[in-house]
């Protein structure tokens, strides 16, 4: 009979939790990773990573690879493509269970379920997603070539993508619902003074129109209210990152207003002998390095804590 | 042309046409080794086992030989990659456009591809 218990289950297959897989692996501790996707989160999302120390330049999918085997190696089990349907963290013993309908238990869990870029979950959106809609201007860019597209964020990833679409697109216009940018002065200042790019600051989307793909939108004026219909070929968004935690809504995890698990400085949720790591905790920058610094820190935490269970 | 993934590739439109009018069921990715499309290779190579009725493949998008799917009337409209194609018996039994998770993979597969 297969043996389902595990002395640690890092739920997130992403930098942090392979992180972790890797720290207790290789302090003997049988653990498992479970990642309802492929191993690697977010980064498998970035083309080119440039400023993870030690390696000039790799793509997120080679990184993610490494990271993947490395874990392996030490003796780490993955369970790639499963959801997790129910979950008991409060007794001693933690359990879950999965999709296929197997269980798990652990002495400890670490919460590493990344988080995935927000929607603006507006009428049309996932009808129209891949026919106009999309959140990766390096994937689809091309096909908007002599096109007119929107961008919608006022972040330095919003900034940055609007000028790399001007390549490709006709007019790239910004709709951004604040006053002011939340990027860098100097993609603030590229965006204002790129002769294809045009900004509608206090302007909101309210809604996506297209039969076979996307035809036009339909913003408000914060200010007045006052709507406004506009033809547009493409539509990019790029309004920031939520955390994965829906699973969690309403369990024992105390989660903060934005859905982030809160923790301590040792990584440690509320309930004893659960840690979390990477971007799915309360912080403010996430980064590949922030979330191997947590995946590093809770693994060892999670060491000391199945210590004191021995 | 073809894509460094785990799958099994198609790399000239004669083999996708031979497949389809061989194989009841066939599922095609067609992308880049880029972050909308890998994710999708990797759930397909991971519930290959549990779909043993359905061919998997992947087919590079910028191969001249992808206009077979490219051109597809079902994929008029699509500005996402990758492009994904379910054939049921040498036809088109539902395709869609840009990063797609496993529910959403496997509810297509289920519905399209009952054993």
């Amino acid at each position: 009979m297969e043996n389902t218990h595990y002395q640690t289950i890092i739920i997130g297959g992403g930098p942090a939790g392979l992180t972790a897989g890797i720290y207790l692996s290789r302090a003997k501790v049988k653990t498992l990773i479970l990642d309802s996707s492929i191993a690697g989160g977010q980064m498998l999302l970035t083309h080119q990573i440039a400023n993870y120390p030690g390696v000039e330049n790799i793509s997120g999918y080679e990184l993610s690879m490494h990271m993947l085997n490395q874990a392996k190696s030490f003796g780490c089990d993955v369970i790639s493509s499963i959801e997790i349907t129910k979950i008991d963290f409060e007794s001693k013993l933690k359990s879950l269970e999965l999709s296929n309908g197997k269980k798990y238990t652990s002495d400890a869990i670490i919460l590493a379920t990344g988080g995935r870029s927000r929607t603006l979950g507006l009428a049309g959106e996932d009808k129209l997603k891949g026919r106009g809609i999309s959140y990766c201007a390096t994937c689809d860019g091309d096909f908007f070539q002599d096109k007119e597209i929107a961008v919608v964020g006022g972040g330095n990833t919003a900034l940055e993508e609007a000028v790399s679409l001007t390549k490709y697109a006709s007019k790239v216009t910004i709709f951004h619902q604040f006053d002011h940018f939340q990027g860098s002065k100097h993609a603030e200042d590229e965006a204002l003074n790129h002769p294809k790019i045009e900004i509608r600051l206090n302007t909101k989307l309210t809604g996506f129109f297209g039969e076979n793909s996307l035809e036009s939108i339909e913003y408000m004026d914060v200010n007045t209210n006052e709507t406004f219909r506009q033809n547009f070929d493409g539509v990019f968004v790029f309004i920031g990152y939520e955390a994965n935690t829906d699973f969690l809504k309403g369990k024992c995890i105390h989660l903060n207003k934005y859905n982030e698990i809160v923790t301590d400085g040792q990584m440690q949720t509320n309930i004893p002998g659960v840690f979390a790591a990477g971007d799915a905790t309360a912080k403010r920058f996430r980064q590949i390095t922030t979330a191997v610094s947590d995946g590093t820190t809770a693994s060892l935490y999670a060491l000391e804590y199945l210590k004191t269970i021995a | 042309m073809v894509l460094p993934t785990n799958l099994k590739h198609i790399a000239t439109a004669d083999e996708l046409t031979k497949l389809i009018n061989e194989k009841e069921n066939v599922m095609v990715c067609c992308g880049r080794m880029g972050p909308m499309c890998i994710p999708v290779y990797g759930v397909m190579h991971e519930i290959e086992p549990e779909y043993q009725h359905v061919e998997f493949r992947d087919m590079a998008f910028d191969s001249p030989e992808a206009h077979i799917i490219r051109n597809l009337p079902e994929c008029r409209g699509f500005m996402g990659i990758p492009f994904v194609i379910y054939y049921k018996n040498g036809k088109v039994a539902a395709a869609t456009s840009s990063i797609q998770s496993r529910t959403q993979i496997t509810t297509i597969l289920d519905k399209t591809f009952s054993a």
